[in-house]
């Protein structure tokens, strides 16, 4: 059989909720009825703060936008897994049919030192941003560059270029790993930008101030547990991981030759 | 009003280059003299933010979203156009400059179109250079593929992520410019008001979304490359924060909204099924290449896809078309679907959706050929659904997508107020009736990247620098305007959330401002637009506080926005008495069911100017000029 029928379930929230930076914050219990199993864990959460607003209470505050799992604004951790059960899934991907009648869910903001909570769900990611201002770029101003196929990509090259730069930024690997560090966001861009020949001549210079961007704005190192890697919902490799490592060692030669 | 769209005189293929050598420049060492205000950050802000610092003036940019890169640009699948040929198929910039013409039914100016041609092999060269990873064939030479209105390939693509791709490389060449400080980067802000001083603008208020504040910003020139309005439907493809707003608080201060009816709603996105719903998935357009659309043939067969026996299905677009079948353009797709479905035909949990069935083609191709083309939509579907399409076939049904209608700019992207630039969806320059696939993208590259960074010139060179600053009453004046209109929201306290009178709006632009619009429609939905704006500022509930992070506030306001505007579209649709592109007057159909242009008659830009609150705006015509092509009927039998 191919078609699912209508279903629906009771679940039972805990919802981290929390008025600001300042406040400390703690865990609300919201019993949730008749939840079709169609919805997804999102409309699950609007139709939530539906009743809420009814009831003349404050929605639950979390940030989404494409509802597509392409703009990387939506996150939380759900029953303790950023975005949720389902392996290589945004949040709002995530469908309320991988959950079952009964279920307790605890929703909680990312935690990372690096990343203040904002309000309830909604946690301030501009570190991530940060760090690309870096150096995760090619220095190219607009103007007449040479034709693009003046310099021929390897496909192969091209498609692992394109794996790395599959990176939504969402932060769900800082937020799954054990020393909250930005490891696997990093190695993306730096990976992206290394293996393209347009990206070569900088390479060194750009693995050595993003990693120290990373390191001054709070985030930790990474020591191989690989989570972030399990979390990704873009399944963006950690042979990213052992490709920074490789341009950071030649960037460390490359300083000390000078 | 005179509307001059300051088309520079010449032969089509000078006119850019002699508009170039003709204006004003400023001075390279006066540049950082001058500021610039950019909102919105998809791929025509963030462009036009990184190429104008890089100029060296200095720019401040806003954005809705925690981070520039999170604008709605990054969700566009397919691909982008441009006339390089490297398929050496016969393509050219004037080829491309006559499918664009041609797929917006002549309604768009020539000399724009044909700009955005000729600088589109620009926008390929300057994307590699950021090092943006489009797809290769396997001697390392850039792939093209072709997209519905085109004969030839010509569409560059970065997997189904072409639009993520495109805006990262922009984001990275904004966050340059970020990192060395020309351009301070505002995010989590909304512009609620454009601030004129002496008919020019000068500045914006913006709402800090975390914390409530109004900030009140000043500059030379303000840009606006914020976005369509697709989700004035509620349900569409769209990203959750797109909305009219921007614009729309342009047009109250006196900028023209041109078009604002031509909207284009995409054949097939994953159906609506129920009121919790929160958008439409779009599925790409490639499917059609193989999928076969039908509905059952008895309206009241209930029985599943598979068990209905060939015959008693209705292939109804091969039917009707018989030599562009399934094939036929998103317009033509569209209102056959709807046609289907109103005659209850529609399958599915609401019965607004058909069947797009793939059996055929794994028996011809074999599942490994057809997965290989489409898996990953196919996967798509599966999770969002819960069907396996390849067992079963997928159920679609157009939804809003895009916006081809947006504030009225002339040649220099200026809109008519002085000062006010608009770029990318948000204006409505380049598309006419109809936009084809992989054309926007190229639009918002092409005014960010290459076309406002001479057009803002003459006019900053001409008025110099302005001394007017943030505390200038006009600034405080609109900030407290901005509060006061928050507070009128949350006072009233009524029974209706932001979302259910969203909704309800929904429903109406979809039954009368949709697919196919008539005359009777368009006064019906003229009225009950007036009656849920009315509802509205009687019956909302906004919880909460205007000093920190309200979503509920946010939408109260964009949806009061919405409110008003969706008068004006419909009014546009009434007014624009035949049929042109994506806007179907049902008064005004060939026999084929295609839209009747009448040239004599509408060969015009339409471009409403603001006259007050609840008045009927004003009614301005641009006559659009066709020198270079010959105005066609298309037909797709
Ligand atoms: C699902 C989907 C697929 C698509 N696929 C393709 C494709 O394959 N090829 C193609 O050519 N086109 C495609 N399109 C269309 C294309 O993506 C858009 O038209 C284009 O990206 C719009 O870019 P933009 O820069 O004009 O605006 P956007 O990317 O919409 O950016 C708007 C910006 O303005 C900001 N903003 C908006 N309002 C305000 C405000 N009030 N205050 C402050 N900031 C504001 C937002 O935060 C955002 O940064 C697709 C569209 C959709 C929906
Ligand atoms: S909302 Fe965009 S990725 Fe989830």
């Amino acid at each position: 059989m191919t078609t699912t029928e209508e279903h629906t379930i009771n679940i039972t929230l805990k919802v981290w909720r929390q008025k600001g930076p300042r406040d400390k914050g703690r865990f609300e219990t919201i019993p949730v009825q008749n939840v079709e199993t169609h919805t997804s864990f999102l409309e699950m959460l609007d139709l939530v703060n539906e009743k809420l607003t009814h009831e003349g209470k404050e929605p639950i505050a979390f940030d989404n936008d494409c509802r597509e799992g392409i703009c990387g604004t939506c996150g939380c951790v759900v029953d303790g897994v950023p975005h949720g059960p389902q392996k290589a899934m945004t949040l709002c991907q995530l469908h309320m049919r991988k959950f079952s009648n009964g279920d307790v869910i605890a929703v909680e903001p990312w935690r990372a030192r690096a990343f203040k909570v904002i309000k309830d769900l909604m946690v301030d990611r501009s570190p991530l941003d940060k760090i690309i201002q870096s150096g995760g770029y090619v220095s190219v101003n607009t103007g007449s560059p040479q034709d693009a196929n003046a310099i021929p990509v390897p496909m192969d090259v091209a498609e692992k270029a394109m794996d790395a730069a599959a990176c939504i930024g969402c932060g769900a690997c800082v937020a799954a790993c054990p020393n909250a560090s930005a490891m696997l966001f990093v190695s993306a861009k730096v990976s992206q930008l290394a293996l393209l020949p347009q990206g070569k001549p900088e390479a060194a210079e750009r693995a050595i101030s993003m990693v120290k961007a990373m390191d001054d704005l709070l985030f930790g190192n990474c020591s191989n547990h690989r989570v972030c890697e399990a979390v990704c919902p873009k399944e963006i490799s950690i042979i990213n991981i052992a490709r920074l490592n490789r341009e950071f060692i030649k960037a460390g030669f490359a300083s000390e030759a000078v | 009003m005179q509307l001059d769209g300051k088309t520079p005189s010449g032969p089509l293929q000078d006119k850019w280059d002699k508009y170039r050598f003709e204006t004003k420049l400023v001075n390279p060492a006066n540049k950082r003299k001058y500021s610039v205000i950019v909102v919105g950050t998809g791929l025509a802000g963030s462009a036009a933010s990184a190429s104008l610092a890089e100029l060296g003036y200095n720019v401040k940019t806003f954005c809705i979203q925690d981070s520039p890169r999170r604008a709605h640009s990054i969700a566009a699948q397919g691909g982008i156009n441009a006339a390089k040929n490297y398929p050496n198929d016969g393509d050219s910039i004037w080829r491309l400059f006559y499918d664009t013409i041609k797929g917006g039914d002549f309604r768009a100016r020539e000399a724009n179109v044909y700009r955005l041609a000729q600088v589109s092999n620009s926008i390929i060269d300057q994307c590699v250079a950021q090092g943006v990873p489009f797809a290769r064939e396997y001697g390392g030479m850039l792939a093209n593929r072709s997209f519905g209105g085109a004969q030839v390939s010509r569409t560059f693509y970065a997997r189904g992520q072409t639009g993520q791709q495109l805006l990262l490389g922009a984001y990275s060449a904004l966050s340059r410019q970020i990192g060395t400080g020309k351009v301070e980067m505002f995010t989590r802000r909304e512009l609620v008001d454009i601030v004129i001083v002496q008919d020019k603008a000068r500045g914006i208020i913006v709402r800090n979304l975390i914390t409530g504040e109004m900030e009140r910003h000043a500059a030379d020139a303000v840009v606006l490359a914020t976005g369509g309005y697709g989700t004035v439907f509620y349900l569409s493809t769209m990203a959750d924060s797109c909305n009219v707003g921007a614009a729309f608080k342009a047009y109250k201060k006196g900028a023209l909204f041109a078009n604002p009816c031509f909207t284009q709603i995409h054949p097939t996105c994953i159906p609506h099924t129920s009121d919790y719903q929160a958008k439409l998935t779009l599925m790409s357009e490639s499917l059609r290449n193989d999928g076969r659309v039908w509905v059952p043939k008895d309206s009241n067969d209930n029985r599943r896809p598979n068990q209905i026996p060939e015959e008693e299905r209705r292939y109804f677009l091969e039917e009707k078309y018989p030599s562009f079948g399934n094939l036929v353009p998103r317009d033509v797709a569209s209102r056959n679907a709807k046609e289907m479905c109103d005659a209850g035909l529609g399958v599915g949990a609401t019965g607004y959706a058909v069947y797009l069935d793939f059996a055929d083609a794994i028996k011809r191709d074999g599942k490994d050929v057809i997965q290989r083309k489409y898996g990953n939509l196919f996967d798509m579907y599966r999770n969002i659904t819960d069907d396996n399409p390849y067992e079963t076939p997928m159920m679609i049904y157009p939804a809003s997508h895009y916006t081809m209608g947006g504030l009225w700019v002339d040649y220099e992207l200026q809109t008519t107020i002085p000062g006010l630039f608009s770029l990318g969806e948000s204006n409505f320059s380049d598309h006419g009736a109809n936009r084809l696939g992989a054309s926007a993208l190229m639009q918002g590259l092409a005014d960010g990247y290459f076309v406002i960074p001479y057009t803002i010139g003459p006019y900053l060179a001409t008025n110099g620098v302005s001394d007017i600053t943030e505390n200038h009453q006009a600034f405080r004046d609109a900030a407290q305007k901005a509060l006061e209109h928050d507070q009128k929201l949350l006072a009233i306290n009524g029974k209706q959330t932001v979302r259910e009178i969203h909704v309800k709006l929904g429903k109406i632009m979809e039954e009368h401002v949709g697919m196919a619009r008539n005359a009777a429609g368009l006064k019906q939905a003229i009225e009950e637009i007036q009656g849920l704006r009315e509802d509205f500022w009687k019956d909302v509930k906004v919880p909460g506080t205007a000093s920190d992070y309200n979503l509920s506030l946010q939408k109260a306001g964009r949806l009061a926005d919405f409110l008003e505007f969706a008068e004006v579209m419909a009014l546009d649709a009434l007014e624009r008495d035949e049929s042109c592109g994506c806007h179907l007057r049902e008064e005004h159909q060939t026999e084929e069911n295609e839209a009747k242009r009448d040239d004599d008659g509408y060969c015009h830009v339409a471009a409403w100017e603001y006259d007050g609150y609840g008045n009927t705006p004003k009614f301005h015509k641009e006559p659009l000029v066709f020198e270079n092509v010959a105005l066609t009927q298309r037909s797709y039998k």
